[in-house]
């Protein structure tokens, strides 16, 4: 009872905040957020695959893409199609597919689920290094896909013209609601069953665990909030082409949860934020400084080099990540008993 | 009580040209504990990953409560009411004592995904449920203390309690122990004897043990069988074994020759 409360009570200060945020900031500062705020979605999933039940994959890529396609299409008005596909006229599908914005993302991450649930088969039938091979395939396939089909996506070009309808509101909302899925799941007999699996997956076949099954939920559900964060990114960006979705934003996410520590939401939370704030507040780095009364030339590429120095420097010293792969509450359950 | 719970009937196992087990028959009576004994190398192992669906073996057939089990998936292996251990022990690394003991009832948590996602009634019921079972099971074998210890931060004789444990909480009719008494000095491997009498007579088990300590063998077991590259070598009482001319002969090796 008495942790219901507080849950209701964080929540609510969460969304006050939110919405407090929203009023006060600047659009610059507001932009920041959002895409802090979408990142964190991404990696929240995407670490409920790698960190928690431990399958090394290196598809999310591929799902994100799937979600911004799918959300993107269902929120483009239909004159604005017609106007925009310019290789081909577009499939009679993409015309009928319209709906309003919960919807076309909801659109997109159950797109993104039923496309997880048909790689289930093929993809955990390998285990381990073999298992990132296959997904790192995917992500491929998915992304060559969208170039070459240009009557459904457009082709190279993209979509653009995607009304911006993911203001903050809406991503942090999402942000609360994943960061929570993700946390039910964790303490439950599914998240359970995730790490047993991730520890040893033959012990834990040994305790009657349909360990492919398990994955599956894990990668589902994973996939299902990668593509509602795809359609957020897509409405955030207003303008999508399928270079957007390589290797490069798996990569990325893959450095968040890594700094976050694998299989904790919390890290998430705080690694997406760190980087995201890093990344941009470390600007100044790119331009001309006085230092020590020197005056430096412009080295623009800068900023990412002292970043990831940071990021080494951070690596090397918490190398299981920021928070291991523990909860914020769990450190403090620790000093009680 | 005679009624023979689990059939081993007639099992070769070849792994390439080698035979592992060569046509294999014992069987196993509800209430027993059952040695399996034999040097390094004698497909001891082999027999309880043939038992728990690991391994499809060559010939013969597995018989679990007049139900032949032979090619069933080992997590439904589980479920039919086989537990086992491991020969080294493989607890979950990264999860405290208590969770080790939760995944093993994992189908006994009867609760959907999305129920959990949601956190509907029926989540919180089971979960409470099955922590107070959990807890009980951890009182039986002395561990209560440790429940929220990371696993791998006990002694290594605690951790063989713990898969033990582990093993009982998945409510099995028959568990398999791999070598329990592996590692352990002989304060540990009494109070794990004193552990093992205890939990067969409370969880009503059948017990059928991988083991190279002869006293403790001795002490435990109601039966055994000798196995020696695959084959029978001898079956019956322990202290009948010790004597066996043949049974001395694959534990130290042939002397007529010397």
């Amino acid at each position: 009872m008495k942790s219901l409360i507080i849950k209701v009570l964080l929540i609510a200060a969460s969304l006050w905040l939110i919405w407090f945020l929203h009023n006060n900031l600047s659009s610059y500062r507001l932009s920041m957020i959002i895409n802090i705020g979408i990142f964190a979605i991404l990696a929240l999933s995407y670490n409920l695959i790698n960190g928690v039940a431990g399958q090394f994959s290196l598809e999310p890529n591929g799902f994100v893409a799937i979600g911004a396609y799918m959300t993107a299409i269902f929120i483009i008005p239909m004159d604005t199609k017609l106007d925009m596909y310019a290789l081909t006229d577009p499939a009679p599908i993409i015309l009928q597919m319209q709906a309003n914005f919960p919807i076309a993302l909801l659109a997109g991450g159950l797109a993104s689920a039923f496309i997880a649930f048909m790689l289930s088969v093929p993809v955990f039938r390998v285990r381990g290094d073999y298992l990132a091979i296959v997904t790192l395939g995917f992500g491929f396939i998915i992304r060559i896909f969208a170039m070459n089909s240009p009557s459904y996506t457009n082709g190279a070009m993209g979509l653009n013209d995607i009304p911006d309808f993911a203001d903050f509101r809406w991503v942090g909302s999402i942000v609360i609601i994943t960061f929570m899925v993700m946390i039910h799941i964790i303490y439950s007999k599914y998240g359970r069953a995730m790490k047993a699996l991730r520890d040893d997956e033959d012990a834990a076949i040994a305790m009657g665990v349909n360990t492919f099954k398990i994955k599956t939920f894990a990668f589902m559900t994973s996939a299902f909030f990668e593509g509602i964060g795809g359609g957020l990114l897509a409405s955030f960006l207003t303008t999508i082409t399928p270079d957007q979705f390589t290797f490069l934003l798996t990569f990325y996410l893959l450095i968040i949860i890594v700094l976050g520590g694998l299989g904790s939401m919390t890290g998430t939370l705080v690694a997406a934020i760190v980087i995201g704030f890093g990344l941009e507040e470390l600007r100044f780095l790119d331009s001309e400084m006085v230092i020590f009364g020197f005056e430096t030339d412009a080295h623009p590429g800068m900023r990412m080099v002292i970043f990831s120095v940071l990021l080494i420097i951070t690596m090397l010293f918490a190398r299981r990540g920021l928070f291991g792969d523990k909860e914020l509450s769990e450190f403090f359950k620790r000093k009680q008993s | 009580m005679s009624s023979a719970l689990l059939k081993i009937h007639n099992i070769t196992m070849q792994f390439g040209g080698v035979t592992a087990i060569d046509s294999l028959s014992f069987s196993v009576k509800e209430g027993e504990i059952y040695g399996l004994i034999g040097p390094n190398g004698a497909g001891k192992t082999t027999i309880f990953n043939i038992i728990t669906g690991n391994y499809q073996p060559t010939e013969g057939n597995v018989n679990f409560e007049n139900e032949i089990i032979t090619g069933t998936k080992p997590n439904i292996v589980v479920q039919k009411g086989i537990a086992r251990t491991f020969q080294n022990i493989r607890l979950f690394k990264s999860m405290s004592v208590l969770d080790n003991i939760l995944i093993g009832f994992h189908n006994q948590t009867h609760y959907t995904y999305l129920e959990a996602i949601f956190r509907l009634p029926r989540y919180f019921g089971h979960e409470k449920r099955i922590r107070a079972e959990a807890m009980a099971i951890l009182d039986e074998f002395n561990l209560t203390k440790y429940a929220n210890h990371k696993a791998t931060d006990l002694s290594y004789g605690n951790q063989r309690k713990v898969e033990i444990a582990r093993a009982v909480a998945t409510k099995p009719s028959l568990l398999l122990l791999d070598e329990p008494a592996a590692g352990m000095n002989p304060i540990e491997t009494a109070d794990l004897s004193n552990i093992i009498h205890k939990i067969k007579r409370d969880f009503n088990l059948t017990i059928l043990l991988i083991e190279h300590d002869m006293k403790f063998v001795n002490h435990m077991c109601d039966l055994v069988t000798v196995l020696d590259y695959g084959e029978k070598i001898f079956e019956g009482k322990p202290a009948d074994a010790i004597v066996d001319e043949k049974v001395i002969t694959a534990y130290l090796g042939d002397f007529t020759h010397a």
